[in-house]
């Protein structure tokens, strides 16, 4: 981020203006991806008329960087309505796509409207494991041909790509593809659970050991000293840091009308559809909970990566409790430094116990018959 | 008599009002500037029609205390500046396409 950007972020915080908010246009894809979150039937997304009227209100209250995603968005056919819609207001736009549905045509027409950036979804530069991960056969080369279109028009790609274990010997493979194509790109180390709590996902997380040597590769981390170093004693001022920018200069819409303060962290705050933007944004009693955690209230201000950690608190809502640890970013944590979060240590206690305690709870009263059942149980 | 220049926002950028400044992203190359409050004022009157002189004194000499030909050289100065930039379209002729619309905010 630049300078000038953080500066702003810090200026629109002050003015409880939010500078950025992610748009859902559908949760429909023609793809089928198997560590996707959604659920990709339609139940009832938000009409051309409303989007607009969202956007208007948006520009209204400050947003700037306005970013549609989906599901994938070109499934709409009134994206190009909305897109424009959204230049006219101004707004700095950026795109999630497959870009399975980019041609030279809609190619070109993002350049007329001069889009920020297009993010382009890309697992593997091999066509057998992207597909099967997209569970649609051609979908790789659909998509790199997309970028070439892109690229012609001078339009700024991003590859996202999402370490599983089905992709994870192919991370340096997409970073060549990314080269190849003059485009940037990024790995997100982390699959997250679905919207709806369900946590099965989870199991194609690649794991401890892909992660470390991950969090070691320069490639990806830059100076591998300082990232993987201990983490420094948090300080009074860390205690009040805020964990990150949702719900406070940012925010989430699904294609429902949902407002949620991050696409990550689904506690709904209001819908559009029944309340402006603004009035959400200003007055939820859930946003303003959001609002008040800081680390010192969390039950991570006692850990020794409190100071450092990306303690997600929509991944750690999912667990439960905006104000607990998000397991995920306690593994980063001691995949990055090789210390364990005391939640991890918590964990590993607990999951001790449990058997102590179940064993001791489960002895029924001895008698002569029993004794031996006792003695062989595991 | 001299020239009369006209001045409008280049339909390729991304703007906002923040505060009393000015976000604007050019998509040419992602370049992010801020405008400060007079700046910005002449941003929002670039409509493509109204020539710049009248903008200086109508917007900017009934707003500011200041010299009118000073405050006529300093804007065409800015102007050129956020030109060059490509976030503002010049001529000495009235510009009628880019008229992106913007809206006020917080």
């Amino acid at each position: 981020m630049s300078a000038l950007l953080q500066e702003m972020g810090d200026r629109a915080l002050a003015l409880g203006v939010p500078l950025s908010v992610q748009v859902d246009l559908t949760y429909r894809c023609n793809e089928q991806c198997i560590h996707c979150y959604l659920d990709h039937t339609d139940h009832g997304e938000m009409t051309t008329a409303e989007i607009k009227r969202l956007l208007a209100e948006m520009a209204e209250a400050g947003v700037f960087i306005l970013t549609f995603s989906g599901g994938e968005i070109f499934l709409r056919r009134d994206f190009f309505d909305i897109l424009e819609y959204a230049r006219e207001l101004t707004f700095c736009v950026k795109l999630k796509t497959n870009a399975v549905l980019i041609r030279e045509a809609q190619a070109a027409r993002l350049r007329d409207l001069a889009v920020q950036s297009i993010q382009v979804s890309i697992y593997s530069h091999r066509p057998e494991v992207h597909d099967a991960i997209t569970k649609v056969p051609g979908s790789l080369r659909r998509s790199i041909n997309a970028i070439r279109f892109l690229k012609s028009q001078n339009l700024k790609v991003i590859i996202a790509n999402v370490l599983m274990t089905a992709n994870m010997e192919d991370i340096h493979g997409v970073r060549a593809l990314a080269d190849e194509l003059g485009v940037e790109c990024s790995l997100d180390p982390t699959v997250t659970p679905m919207m709806d709590g369900d946590r099965s996902i989870l199991n194609l997380n690649a794991g401890d050991s892909a992660l470390r040597q991950i969090f070691r590769d320069e490639a990806f981390i830059g100076n591998a000293e300082e990232f993987c170093a201990p983490p420094p004693t948090p300080s009074e001022d860390s205690m009040d840091s805020l964990p990150c920018s949702a719900g406070h200069t940012s925010c989430y819409v699904s294609p429902y009308g949902e407002l949620y303060p991050c696409v990550q962290f689904p506690l709904s705050c209001g819908n559009v559809r029944q309340q402006s933007f603004l009035d959400i944004w200003r007055n939820s009693q859930q946003l303003k909970e959001v609002r008040s955690i800081r680390l010192r209230d969390t039950s991570c201000s006692k850990c020794a990566h409190g100071a450092t950690c990306t303690r997600c608190p929509g991944l750690a809502f999912l667990e439960g409790n905006m104000r607990g640890p998000s397991t995920a970013d306690c593994e980063k944590s001691y995949a990055r430094t090789g210390i364990p979060s005391a939640n991890l240590l918590a964990k590993k206690e607990t999951n001790a116990a449990p058997r102590r305690l179940v064993q001791i709870q489960l002895v029924p009263p001895i008698t002569g018959s029993r004794l031996s059942n006792l003695a062989a149980a595991p | 008599m001299s020239r009369k220049l006209y001045v409008a926002r280049s339909p390729r950028i991304a703007a906002r009002k923040l505060g009393e400044e000015m976000l604007v992203m050019s998509a040419v190359d992602s370049t992010l500037f801020t405008l400060n409050p007079t700046a910005t004022i002449l941003w929002q009157a670039a409509d493509g029609a109204t020539p710049l002189d009248e903008i200086v004194e109508h917007k900017i000499c009934s707003e500011f205390d200041v010299n009118p030909d000073e405050a006529l050289r300093d804007a065409e100065t800015l102007a050129n500046d956020l030109a060059t930039r490509g976030i503002l379209l010049i001529s000495e002729q009235p510009i009628g396409a880019a008229k992106p619309r913007l809206q006020e905010s917080a």
